[in-house]
């Protein structure tokens, strides 16, 4: 251990001296009241160190003690269903210690030491063991097996004893090699270091979100990253929890990074409640929270992004499919332009440091699919809320950003204003993974890929239209354009709007999304016949089973839509009924 | 050391004064400062190596020279001394009782940073309350234990919006005590004289904790009012389980105070000359609003900030709509159509609203109808656009109703008298009345067993039209 001595102090970060043994992002104690800090700069003996907690009082020639280990998290069974802080102490237990308030120099265990689990042991005396070797599995919870592999850190050697089934503490021993190191369920892995893997893949499946616009017109596979950017106030974090809720990932790592602290308590009082539609139990049976709050220390915030995904990459290891929630990637992005300017160091644009785009890139470069180095197929997707300032996408932050993700979910302000949630733009998103997804959508309806560039192709136009309409307004339009501004509004009302409190609306399956596209699109191509064969607009758009396809969305249950059928019927015979050529269904 | 002054300091540069280094002295805490006067000045310090410490005033520096200086520490950081007593009484910035009676007799000293809540004890806010305002009762509805700020220009009535709804709000389920704090930064006199006199009008006065740093006092104190506000406020929620509303005015002069500072500090600036911390210091002060475990009281923070050239996309609105449970926004256009309060319709919002409303909270088609109003009043926007441009004849016949639907909203819904307090109920059921001026197919946000129930109609059983 080296002993150094604060030489000087400038908010969270401070200089120490005495520190020629420490390693760059060695994690210290500094003070008598023992903070958490995490070396960044080393200088001679001198290290520049920035602290993880609020060091008021804290003096000049009081010591600093050198861990000789970077900054780590325990991984093991006990993590599901847990909240921890951006470096994973358990905030639950700090309460404990410390009542509602967090107080500087609390520690907590990050799992439950304590608690017993059932392990059921892969091996036997005699087995070898290696990276990637499979040594027992612990039922974490009803749905998740947690399976006990060895990490990359683990030399190859031979097991010499294994601890035989039966209930256990995450600290007990239940491997022992040939050398005799000794393995028990818990291992740490530093933060800053990607987990190891076999090889990468390219996926074919997507992460359904149940959210109709993402799913069907920018979908985005398992494995992916997505980019959620919009200003203030136009739902970045309405779609996360939308998405954390429903999506049909097995594990959930919400990252609350630099956001309000209700948004948390929020996640913590509505998901034990609600219930998993793939496996019938609680959503924070399979959900890790993350809270560094805009409030928390800043150096821990800049952190708290590499906590989640650290545990996220342990979980993808076991072979499961996992999704992670970063809110916000800006908050993080000026931790680290906060942290940058007390570090004195030259700001690139707008005061961002340069190597912003290198470490945005590190970050998003931790998803994907993956062969495990047990050689199952595993994912981490990232979807990352994105805050510019004014709302304005030109910001570093944002273009930096594009540049690592193939998923672009644009929100938009006017959508927003006029409670339209999820308020995704149709004009400036886009999703790279749509050629990549279209055997996954065959299997649910064939016609997607014609469904959805039809749905494309009319907003599109209704785009341009409604310029013209914003000219001369809408009755100069022939009846044919003004069909495209019906259709489009129907499209907007009855399929992209999608309600978080209806309980029907709030999920929707893959079959049932193609469904409601097919009902619309059947209603628009019979009045584009119907307007050729002479009838007029205004007949055509007081059909009462317009307004009916426009509510199906919340009338018509998931498992239920074999009996929506009946309604392309009807839409049948009430063109029929108008008396002008109601032949045919939809051609596509 | 406490009570031993050292001589002389190296360098005034600004608010921040340079000193040697001594020993035994901490980071953020107290300094005092005499001059040659014998003026004693009070600092945080900000800084401190084995050389130097940076000590920030929180007082005008004119005066402050290198040999004629001395400078005490006095190893505790800022505290604010809370007890029953503080109730009623007025402060300055600092925390230093201004109104001509005793100090506060108290052995109680909090420091004002206070500490961040664990996220893992909030209770999530989701209790009513009532302002009588139907643009915000209706519309953006107030949670207790919320933070909605006021996004106003100069010469906006927010002053006035602000005191109507310290009048006016009130739980529907019981009533239960309460207190206000005000924390007035860098506003005038007449301003801080408008609030007592309409505090002293409605009878609160005797609940009120009054914080003020006038126009007048030194920028730096700006800084420091709104956390000894919040210590007190903390102090009467959660020890007193009082239900407390803390209106803090006007934020951009904070801000314009963090600026100055920063800049006198050579920090590299991010936009608009604020510093890069702006976001996370607003969210030290706004974060201080909730509810927690086991305890009944709650912060429920009305802040107000007046937009530079009435631009919200300005870093001041801007961050602070990112950390607040969003925003209630007066619109400059409004107000000069002689509508109050002028509470813009589209950019308002308030995100908590969701989980306080409905059924048992409100009334059950409170959500639908609400989303109902917005997605209409956006669709009138559009409209009045189109009609600026082809002109009001030329419209269709939908879109003349959307017209009418719009003027008669913003007359009838949206303004209303200063003292005019409505009830929930009727505020929906004027929402309601609004609706029936549109057909009845427009209406496909609300659930048709809710349209049957309370649309109101005329006797022939069609929607009332006018």
């Amino acid at each position: 251990m080296s002993a150094g001595y604060i030489t000087r102090i400038s908010g969270p970060v401070i200089y120490a001296q005495g520190m020629d043994d420490a390693g760059l992002y060695d994690v210290v104690k500094v003070g008598k009241a023992g903070l958490i800090g995490e070396i960044i700069k080393l200088k001679g003996d001198v290290a520049t160190i920035q602290i993880y907690e609020d060091n008021t009082l804290m003096r000049v020639g009081e010591p600093v003690e050198c861990m000789h280990r970077p900054l780590s998290v325990a991984l093991g069974p006990g993590l599901i269903g847990s909240i921890y802080d951006g470096i994973q102490r358990p905030l639950p237990v700090l309460k404990n210690v410390s009542g509602a308030f967090l107080a500087p120099g609390l520690a907590g265990e990050p799992l439950d030491t304590s608690k017993k689990w059932h392990f059921v042991p892969l091996l036997k005396a005699g087995d070898p063991i290696a990276p990637g070797t499979a040594f027992g599995i612990i039922q974490e919870t009803a749905s998740i097996q947690h399976r006990l592999v060895f990490d990359a850190s683990v030399p190859a050697s031979t097991a010499d004893w294994i601890a035989p089934e039966g209930d256990y503490t995450c600290t007990a021993t239940l491997v022992k090699s040939r050398e005799g190191k000794e393995y028990t369920a818990v291992s740490w892995w530093p933060v800053r270091a990607a987990r190891k893997f076999t090889e990468k893949q390219i996926t074919h499946e997507p992460l359904v979100t149940g959210l109709r616009v993402i799913d069907v017109l920018f979908p985005i596979a398992k494995g992916g990253s997505a980019a959620i950017p919009g200003g203030f106030g136009t739902g970045k974090t309405m779609t996360q929890h939308a998405i954390a809720k429903w999506c049909d990932a097995d594990i959930i790592v919400y990252i609350g990074c630099g956001e309000r602290g209700n948004e948390m308590t929020e996640v913590l009082t509505e998901f034990p409640s609600l219930i998993d539609p793939r496996t019938g139990r609680s959503l924070m049976e399979r959900t890790i929270l993350i809270a560094n709050t805009s409030n928390m220390p800043v150096a821990a915030r800049e952190v708290s992004i590499y906590t989640g995904i650290t545990i996220a990459e342990y979980y993808r290891d076991m072979g499961y499919q996992v999704a992670v929630m970063a809110d916000s990637t800006s908050r993080w992005a000026e931790a680290l332009r906060e942290l940058s300017g007390r570090l004195e160091e030259m700001p690139a644009e707008e005061g961002f440091p340069a190597y912003l785009p290198t470490r945005l890139a590190e970050f998003y470069e931790r998803g994907g699919m993956v062969k495990t180095l047990e050689g199952k197929k595993g994912s981490v997707t990232i979807i990352g809320a994105v805050s510019p300032p004014g709302g304005d996408f030109s910001e570093p932050v944002t273009q930096h950003t594009k540049r690592f993700i193939r998923c672009f979910w644009a929100l938009d302000r006017d959508l927003a204003n006029a409670r339209h949630y999820p308020a995704i733009s149709w004009n400036d998103s886009y999703s790279e993974y749509t050629e990549d997804l279209i055997q996954y959508w065959d299997s649910i309806d064939p016609a997607w890929d014609a469904l959805r560039t039809k749905t494309m192709d009319i907003l599109k136009k209704e785009r341009k239209l409604s310029e013209i309409v914003r000219l001369v307004g809408p009755d100069a339009l022939p009846d044919e354009q003004r069909l495209i501004l019906l259709t489009a509004d129907m499209i907007k009302n009855g399929f992209l709007q999608q309600s978080s409190f209806d309980t029907v609306d709030m999920y929707c399956a893959p079959p049932k999304q193609t469904f409601l596209l097919t009902c619309i699109l059947t209603f628009h191509e019979l009045a584009e016949n119907a307007i050729k064969n002479g009838a007029p607009l205004l007949k055509i758009s007081a059909l009462p089973i317009k307004e009916k396809i426009i509510r199906l969305k919340s009338t018509l249950e998931n498992n239920k839509v074999q009996e929506g059928q009946a309604v392309i019927q009807e839409i049948q015979q009430a063109f029929t009924q108008l008396g002008v050529g109601a032949q045919g269904g939809l051609s596509i | 050391m406490r009570g031993l002054e050292y001589h002389g300091i190296l360098r005034a540069d600004g608010p921040i004064v340079i000193a040697a280094h001594r020993e035994n002295v901490g980071f953020s805490e107290l300094a005092r400062v005499r001059d040659r006067t014998g003026e004693l000045r009070l600092g945080r310090i900000v800084d401190i190596s084995e050389q130097a410490i940076a000590v920030q005033l929180f007082s005008e520096n004119t005066g402050i020279s290198i040999d004629e200086s001395w400078i005490e520490y006095l190893e505790k950081p800022l505290t604010f001394r809370v007890g029953d007593g503080i109730v009623g009484r007025i402060f300055n910035g600092l925390g230093d009782p201004i109104d001509g009676y005793p100090p506060i007799t108290s052995s109680d000293l909090r420091d004002i940073n206070g500490r961040p809540i664990n996220p893992s004890a909030r209770v999530y806010p989701r209790d009513f309350i009532q302002t009588g305002i139907s643009a915000i009762d209706g519309m953006n509805t107030l949670i207790r234990g919320q933070k909605l700020p006021i996004f106003s220009g100069n010469g906006l009535p927010h002053n006035r919006l602000a005191a109507q709804i310290v009048r006016q709000a009130r739980v529907l389920s019981g009533e239960s005590q309460f207190a206000i704090v005000f924390a007035g930064m860098g506003i005038k006199y007449d301003v801080a004289r408008f609030f007592i006199d309409s505090f002293e009008k409605s009878g609160v006065l005797s609940r009120v904790v009054m914080f003020l740093s006038l126009a007048d006092s030194p920028s730096i104190e700006r800084l420091v009012t709104p956390r000894t506000a919040l210590t007190a406020a903390e102090y009467l929620a959660y020890e007193k389980n009082m239900h407390v509303l803390v209106v803090m005015t006007d934020m951009t002069n904070y801000c314009e105070a963090l600026r100055e500072v920063s800049a006198a500090r050579n920090e590299v600036p991010s936009r608009k000359g604020y510093p890069g911390y702006l976001y996370s210091d607003l969210a030290s002060l706004y974060e201080r609003a909730g509810k927690i475990e086991n305890c009944e009281g709650s912060i429920t923070q009305l802040p107000i900030l007046s937009m530079p050239n009435d631009d919200i996309s300005h870093p001041i609105p801007d961050l602070t709509g990112y950390i607040t449970e969003g925003q209630i926004v007066l619109e400059r256009d409004l107000s000069q159509r002689g509508i109050y309060p002028p509470i813009a319709g589209l950019p308002s919002l308030s995100r908590l609203m969701k989980d306080g409303i409905g059924e048992g909270m409100t009334r059950e088609d409170h959500r639908d109808l609400a989303a109902q109003l917005f997605s209409a009043y956006a669709y009138v926007r559009s409209v009045r656009d189109l009609a600026a441009i082809i002109g009001e004849e030329e419209l269709s016949d939908r879109d003349k109703i959307y017209l009418n639907f719009g003027d008669r909203f913003e007359r009838e819904f949206l303004a209303q008298g200063e003292f005019e307090n409505r009830s929930i109920e009727q505020t929906l059921d004027l929402g309601w009345k609004m609706l029936s001026i549109l057909p009845e197919a427009e209406l496909v946000r609300i659930p048709p067993k809710l349209i049957e129930k309370y649309l109101p109609r005329t006797g022939n059983g069609d929607p009332a039209k006018e």
